[in-house]
């Protein structure tokens, strides 16, 4: 299924969003990601499906003022 | 001083952003004694490498203060601060909610709104606000313990922008910590905002774009040293006119013109 990772299109085959990271080379510890909009924490990712057309937004610690 | 039941000695939080190298900042971390410096979160490329920056500080030993810069909505700071407090593993989150992309003011009722979520969450919020009075109210009402109010627009370096507004909110908050965020650009403004009585001052452009951030990360640190123990000193009122500080009592009559 086709699906927004941090507004690039990918296309992925798993079903959940720990195994769209996964296949998407997301391995950093370091990570958090929301899922169109909402929150999605570590613990759920795995049990969090997907649909065609999810936004997907992956982040990572950066420098901040 | 103390914020949500923290201890912070140092009275400086530094950010670590637009530092020329990644020792360079940990250079002015050092050099600036702070405990607690602010940090983002930015999209992550895959095989990203975002956990190098957050090693990097963690080997300083100091409190991060993760921020939502960047967010132009509550909804935004929301899940921009829940993203945070998983990956830094702190619910201490600088709550920015931005209203115009070219002054970055606060929208301020954003802010409250997201203040409000946040700290039913668990957050301890630090909102970046300005030196509005009520506004004030209202994130003390949401759950802040703490406020931050805009010296100038963030990265513009012009320092203490209402003097006078500060000063107010010093009066009218006086058990409240209030931290001077954004705008400063030189150790006199950190210090300014220190002897109005502020109880700490966030700063980061003033540094990183110093010619010599370690020494400027210094300079900044005796100045905020500087104006704090000054605050506590009292210091004089100011007079329109001279007043004389060598005693005039007994002030030697040496005019040769008027002998008698």
């Amino acid at each position: 299924m086709k699906i927004l990772v941090n507004s690039e299109p990918h296309e992925i085959t798993g079903p959940s969003l720990a195994a769209a990271l996964m296949e998407l080379g997301y391995t950093s510890p370091a990570i958090a990601t929301a899922l169109n909009g909402q929150f999605v924490a570590r613990d759920a990712r795995a049990a969090q499906p997907l649909h065609p057309g999810d936004r997907i937004e992956v982040l990572a610690p950066t420098q901040g003022g | 001083m103390e914020v949500y039941d923290k201890k912070l000695t140092s009275r400086l939080f530094l950010g670590t952003a637009q530092y020329p190298s990644p020792a360079v900042l940990q250079a002015a971390i050092r050099a600036s004694d702070t405990d607690l410096v602010t940090v983002s979160l930015r999209r992550e490329a895959a095989n990203g490498s975002g956990a190098g920056f957050w090693d990097l500080l963690r080997e300083t030993g100091v409190r991060i203060l993760p921020n939502t810069a960047g967010c132009h909505s509550a909804r935004d700071a929301i899940t921009t601060a829940q993203m945070a407090r998983e990956v830094f593993g702190t619910d201490w989150i600088k709550l920015e909610v931005i209203g115009h992309a070219d002054t970055l003011q606060p929208d301020v009722f954003g802010l409250v709104e997201a203040a409000r979520v946040l700290s039913a969450e668990g957050f301890k919020v630090f909102p970046y606000t300005t030196e509005d009075l009520v506004v004030g109210e209202r994130l003390l009402e949401a759950g802040c313990t703490v406020l931050m109010p805009w010296g100038a627009p963030i990265g513009s370096g012009r320092g203490l922008a209402n003097p006078e507004g500060l000063r107010a909110m010093r009066a009218h908050f006086p058990e409240v910590p209030l931290v001077v965020d954004a705008g400063i650009g030189r150790p006199s403004d950190a210090a300014a905002a220190m002897e109005l009585g502020m109880d700490a001052v966030l700063l980061n452009t003033a540094v990183a774009k110093a010619g010599d951030p370690a020494l400027m990360a210094r300079a900044m640190a005796l100045a905020v040293d500087a104006g704090h123990k000054a605050c506590l000193a009292d210091p004089m009122e100011r007079r329109d006119m001279a007043v004389p500080s060598t005693p005039v009592m007994g002030l030697a009559d040496l005019n040769l013109a008027e002998k008698t």
